[in-house]
C-alpha cells in the first residue's frame, strides 16, 4: 500500500489545478519522534509534520494533476524540486491545504512543470481560515522503457502502472472523481 | 535583440534551473560537464527559455532525443556518420567541429554549450 499523503482531493480542473487537503493527526506515530522530548536539555516534546511529508503531499497532488491529464497512462515521477520553502510548522488537529497549478506540460506527457502553494487551517483559529505557509515548485517525468531521455538508460520498469495504483484509485473515487 | 542581451537571459535561466553561479555560465560552457544538468534539467531549461523569450520549442527541436537508443546512430560506443548527419540536420545551432574528432556517444552531452543556445535563440527570433 502507498503511503499516502493526501485525505481527499477537494477540486480538479483536468490539465489545471488539484486541491487536496490533509488532517495532521497525533495518530501519526512519526509526530512523536518529531520532536520528542530531550529532558537533560529541558526541552518538552514537540510534535509537528516533518517538512519532507509536507513536501511530498504537494508532490502526491501534483503527481494526481499530471497523471490525470494523461489519463493515468505514464509512471508519473517527481523529478525535481526547484524551490520548496515553508515558514510555519504543522502541528496536529491542523488542515493542510495543497494547490498544484500546472504550469507547462510537454506535449507528449513526457514531462511537466508544477506550482505548488501549501495552506494551513488552525481549527483553534477558524477565522483566520486557510493561511499561505508554503510554497513548492516541482517537476515531473513519467518512466517509461521506451523512452530513455525520461527514464534511466539500461534500466527496465515494471509492467503496468506501478504509480497510480488502488490507493490513488481509492482517494480519487472516495472524493467524489 | 542583440547576442549579449540573449546571452544575459540565458544566463538568468540557467541560474535558476540549475543553482548555479552566474560566473560559471560562459559561453563556452557545457550544460553537462560544467553545470552540471541532468535530463530533466533539459526539459526544465525548454519550459524557462520559451517563458522567457516568449515562444514555444518543439520537442527535440532544441536538444536532441534517443540518439544513443538508435542503433543506426550509434555502433562501438560512437556515433556514426549518419548519426552525425542526423544531428546536423536536426541541430543547425551546435557547433560540431570538436565532435567530429572523437564523436563518442558519451559525449554528446558536451555538444550543448552555451553559446549554442544563444544561436538556438538568436535563430528562433530572426526567423
Amino acid at each position: 500500500m502507498r503511503w499516502m499523503w493526501i485525505d481527499r482531493v477537494v477540486e480538479l480542473i483536468p490539465g489545471k489545478k488539484l486541491v487536496a487537503v490533509k488532517n495532521v493527526s497525533l495518530a501519526e506515530e512519526h509526530l512523536h519522534d518529531h520532536f520528542a522530548a530531550e529532558p537533560k536539555q529541558g526541552l518538552p516534546a514537540t510534535p509537528v509534520m516533518p517538512a519532507c511529508f509536507i513536501l511530498e503531499g504537494m508532490a502526491q497532488a501534483g503527481g494526481v494533476l499530471f497523471g490525470h491529464a494523461n489519463g493515468f497512462a505514464f509512471n508519473v515521477v517527481l523529478a525535481k524540486i526547484n524551490r520548496a520553502e515553508f515558514l510555519r510548522e504543522a502541528t496536529a488537529g491542523c488542515t493542510l491545504r495543497y494547490t498544484a497549478e500546472m504550469e507547462r506540460m510537454d506535449a507528449g506527457g513526457v514531462g511537466a512543470s508544477v506550482k505548488g502553494t501549501v495552506a494551513l487551517l488552525d481549527h483553534a483559529r477558524p477565522s483566520e481560515g486557510f493561511v499561505a505557509i508554503g510554497g513548492v515548485e516541482m517537476m515531473f517525468s513519467n518512466l517509461d522503457n521506451s523512452r530513455g531521455q525520461a527514464g534511466v538508460v539500461g534500466v527496465d520498469y515494471p509492467s503496468g502502472n506501478f504509480v497510480f495504483g488502488e490507493s490513488f484509485k481509492t482517494l480519487l473515487r472516495s472524493s467524489g472523481f | 535583440m542583440t547576442r549579449d542581451e540573449i546571452f544575459g537571459k540565458i544566463q538568468t535561466v540557467l541560474v535558476d534551473a540549475l543553482a548555479v553561479d552566474a560566473e560559471e555560465v560562459t559561453p563556452g560552457a557545457s550544460l553537462v560537464r560544467d553545470l552540471g544538468a541532468e535530463s530533466i534539467d533539459f526539459l526544465d531549461i525548454v519550459f524557462k527559455l520559451e517563458q522567457a523569450f516568449g515562444f514555444k520549442i518543439a520537442q527535440g527541436e532544441l536538444f536532441p532525443e534517443n540518439v544513443a537508443q538508435d542503433p543506426k546512430f550509434v555502433k562501438d560506443g560512437k556515433v556514426t556518420a549518419e548519426g552525425i548527419a542526423a544531428l546536423k540536420a536536426r541541430l543547425p545551432h551546435v557547433d560540431f567541429a570538436k565532435f567530429e574528432a572523437n564523436p563518442a556517444v558519451t559525449k554528446v552531452g558536451d555538444l550543448f554549450t552555451v553559446e549554442s543556445m544563444v544561436t538556438f535563440v538568436q535563430n528562433k527570433l530572426g526567423r
